[in-house]
């Protein structure tokens, strides 16, 4: 199956051409700090959910600014920050090939067995 | 795959409603228009904290200089959501401040108005706020996936800012007779500016059929001011104050109100740049821009040092 990884540099850009066109990014962003993705846990015992991106000039200022943004109602208890270049993501245009083998595996789901009635609640 | 093809998928996933995301196919008129639309929204946040951001150091009390502080805070974090969602779609952070700041890129008008007396900010709260949120509201189903979650996060912060603007204003027009007329006179002057925020008529708006098809807006300026006119309306007769239009008339037939027409000379003439503020403003962004150069230049400095140190400590 061809299907390629495709490394973002901002966490979802299309900057392949899967889109359109090429998006025009003629502006020199060589002073941009770079992007980060912030995950939050809301409270103990729930997964780090991602909740947004914010540019910052490293990790620590990264956490400080997510918590400034995105924790001021008392959101979160956790903060995770991933430089954005580092989120591998799949390709959209593939997904119908990418995840076709689940879907002919209907016996993967408890509703494919039918039980008598009186088994309850299995 | 041939262009038409894709764009009839492309339709008949707007249709499903199903979101597009940033790295879906999208023809490039859906991708400029949101483009357009999400980072003019964010220039609008952050625009949009100047009047108020004015009031910080002169708010009447404690309380009040903390309720200003905090919702200044998050315009600015409104305008991060919004910028973050408009990078999805190709364009930079660094691209979408400099054609702010050379006025190529516009934000809402209604900035472009000063913020004279202290009633001002309950004005602004309550009537800019709620004109906001309503657009905000309907933009939290639109069909692009990032812009559509910035404004859900946006909207739940966003009601606080309509209430503390009515109770504000409710103060005041329980006060002393120089608080009501001051309640009053910054209600005439903030009403229609309020009105205009929604743009043009649909009869001359150029955006709005083809943003109606993509679910981009799902309702119309004319749709969206009429809600708003009938929302103020009856909450003005809580405050005992009056709307400035002697046209403003409950319609039993229609279950709206009626109400005079604005002023779209005035409207054109804000939007082209020749509003009280339009320079203060922009001179004002470009100032806190310019300022704080050294201080964008100082940390990425300061980050690559930490890392040149920790590589060498590793070698």
């Amino acid at each position: 199956m061809a299907f390629q990884i495709n490394k973002n540099f901002y966490g979802d850009i299309p900057d392949d051409g899967s889109g359109a066109t090429l998006p025009q990014t003629a502006t020199e962003t060589k002073n941009e700090w770079p992007l980060w993705e912030i995950f939050i846990r809301s409270k103990q015992g729930l997964d780090h959910k991602h909740v947004g991106s914010l540019h910052a000039a490293d990790a620590a200022m990264a956490i400080e600014n997510a918590r400034d943004v995105y924790t001021r109602r008392m959101e979160g208890v956790s903060i995770w920050a991933v430089e954005s270049k580092y989120v591998h993501a799949s390709n959209p245009d593939d997904a119908e090939s990418f995840y076709e083998p689940s879907e002919d595996k209907i016996y993967r789901h408890p509703t494919f067995y039918q039980l008598p009635d009186e088994v309850n609640h299995m | 795959m041939p262009v038409q093809d894709l764009e009839k998928i492309f339709q008949e996933k707007i249709d499903q409603e199903i979101k597009i995301e940033p790295r879906d196919w999208m023809p490039e008129a859906y991708r400029k228009t949101n483009i357009r639309q999400i980072s003019q929204h964010a220039h609008s946040e952050v625009v949009g904290m100047l009047p108020e951001g004015n009031w910080i150091s002169r708010a009447p009390s404690l309380k009040r200089k903390a309720i200003l502080l905090a919702k200044v805070q998050d315009e600015g974090g409104h305008g991060l959501y919004l910028y973050s969602a408009a990078e999805t779609l190709g364009m930079s952070r660094d691209e979408m401040i400099s054609d702010l700041l050379s006025g190529k890129a516009k934000y809402s008008s209604i900035f472009n108005y000063p913020a004279l007396t202290w009633a001002d900010m309950g004005a602004v709260g309550w009537l800019v706020d709620g004109a906001a949120i309503l657009n905000q509201v309907m933009l939290c189903r639109t069909s692009y996936g990032p812009y559509a979650r910035a404004m859900v996060r946006i909207c739940k912060e966003e009601s606080f800012h309509q209430r503390q603007g009515f109770e504000a204003l409710l103060v005041l027009s329980r006060g002393t007779d120089a608080q009501k007329a001051m309640c009053q006179e910054s209600i005439n002057r903030w009403w229609w500016p309020s009105l205009m925020m929604f743009g043009p008529k649909d009869s001359e708006s150029t955006n709005s059929d083809q943003s109606m098809k993509w679910k981009i807006k799902r309702k119309t300026n004319d749709e969206l001011r009429q809600q708003f006119v009938d929302m103020i309306a009856e909450q003005i007769k809580v405050l005992g104050m009056r709307l400035p239009d002697d046209q403003l008339k409950w319609n039993e037939e229609r279950k709206h109100y009626d109400f005079g027409e604005i002023n779209w000379d005035e409207f054109w003439n804000v939007v082209k740049g020749n509003g009280p503020c339009n320079k203060q403003r922009l001179d004002a962004r470009k100032k806190a821009h310019d300022d704080g150069a050294w201080v964008r230049a100082a940390a990425l400095a300061y980050a690559a040092k930490k890392i040149n140190t920790k590589n060498e400590k590793a070698a």
